[in-house]
């Protein structure tokens, strides 16, 4: 039975024990989604001092668990402070058990990343950002959303069958 | 029958005031004057400021992080430009009832206890805040008095460094303000920056 438990936990480190937390530029995002064809992606921007931003964590959560399967990805990208990774991100994806994939946005001009991200974007979080290469779609969202509009968001977005 | 049709028309009606905006400030825009409360129960409005030869408009508030980060920077700014000219007007957009930090009281204790030597006027309706088009707290407006009238100089963020930890800092506030006092257009008059959205009343804001 330990055998097997081992076993598990080198399949899947990740849902066990969590998300990492790693750093991203806007030119990786950008690759990342690229890649993506068919997938619906996600990126909602948040930041740990951002109430709101938490509030609405447990929604993006859900919906990865209930789309699980489907081609739809979220990534979780903090806007913390590169100083704040250590001591406050990394414990924080820890003790809240994020499963989706999180991480800290390496940039340093807030000036040139925000338009670089969406240029109809004031810089508000939280804010999600949504990706389907396939039909070219590429918005963004500047509010907090309830499970039911992330839902909507995926599905109106949402490749052809 | 007609009720219903009524009620009807004020759904469209809500509606298309919550949605169809009008156009918000941009660089170059007059700014129509407004009157809100201050802490002290006073109304404020641009015309009070007589001697002032602009504005720096901060749509601010008691909750956001990334406020308190630039609260001692605002108080700097009026400290350092309000006889020059250029006071700070702090205007709170957020709705109290989504944001109950925010209230009219709370707002009157942060004043207080952080000794604002600005008005901080609370935006009930959020109807100057929509006019305005801001977006986040905190949210800068740099309006210069000119013979057309109020006319928005700047908009945006007070500088480039939330973190206040970097000595080269771009402080695009006090760089337009050295313009106008220079008679000369500012450089930069519109910059981004990471914030906290506006707390709109329930069933207000951007719908999907």
């Amino acid at each position: 039975m330990k055998k097997y438990f081992i076993i598990l936990c080198l399949f899947f480190p990740l849902s066990l024990f969590g998300q990492t937390v790693s750093l991203l530029t806007v030119n990786q995002l950008d690759n990342r989604l690229s890649v993506g064809k068919d997938t619906v992606y996600l990126v909602n921007f948040w930041a740990t001092w951002c109430a709101p931003c938490i509030e609405e964590l447990p929604h993006f959560e859900k919906l990865a668990d209930t789309m699980n399967g489907k081609p739809v990805k979220v990534l979780l990208v903090s806007l913390d402070f590169k100083s704040k990774l250590e001591t406050v991100v990394r414990p924080f994806v820890k003790k809240l058990q994020i499963s989706n994939e999180v991480y800290l946005l390496n940039e340093k001009s807030q000036q040139d990343y925000i338009d670089r991200i969406d240029k109809n974007w004031s810089g508000a979080i939280p804010a999600t950002l949504v990706v389907n290469t396939k039909r070219r779609i590429r918005t963004l969202v500047e509010k907090e959303l309830t499970y039911d509009e992330l839902l909507n968001l995926y599905k109106t977005n949402i490749s052809d069958e | 029958m007609n009720k219903i049709i009524a009620a009807l028309f004020l759904l469209v009606q809500i509606g298309t005031s919550a949605g169809a905006q009008v156009k918000s400030y941009e660089p170059g825009s007059l700014v129509s004057d407004f009157k809100l409360k201050n802490v002290n129960n006073k109304q404020v409005s641009l015309a009070d400021f007589s001697g002032a030869k602009g504005y720096i408009i901060v749509f601010t508030c008691n909750t956001c992080p990334y406020a308190k980060a630039y609260e001692q920077r605002i108080i700097d700014l009026h400290n350092k430009y309000a006889e020059k000219g250029y006071p700070v007007i702090a205007i709170n957009p957020n709705d109290p009832e989504v944001s109950p930090g925010d209230s009219f009281a709370a707002m009157q204790e942060r004043s207080t206890s952080k000794k604002y030597p600005f008005p901080y006027l609370i935006d009930q309706d959020q109807t100057v805040t929509r006019r305005f088009g801001a977006t986040r707290t905190p949210h800068v407006f740099l309006v210069d008095k000119t013979n057309e009238g109020n006319k928005v100089a700047y908009i945006g963020a007070i500088d480039n460094d939330t973190e206040d930890n970097n000595p080269d800092k771009i402080r695009y506030v006090e760089k337009a303000i050295g313009a106008l006092m220079s008679e000369k257009a500012p450089e930069t008059t519109v910059t981004k920056a990471v914030g906290c959205t506006i707390k709109w009343k329930k069933g207000t804001g951007t719908s999907l």
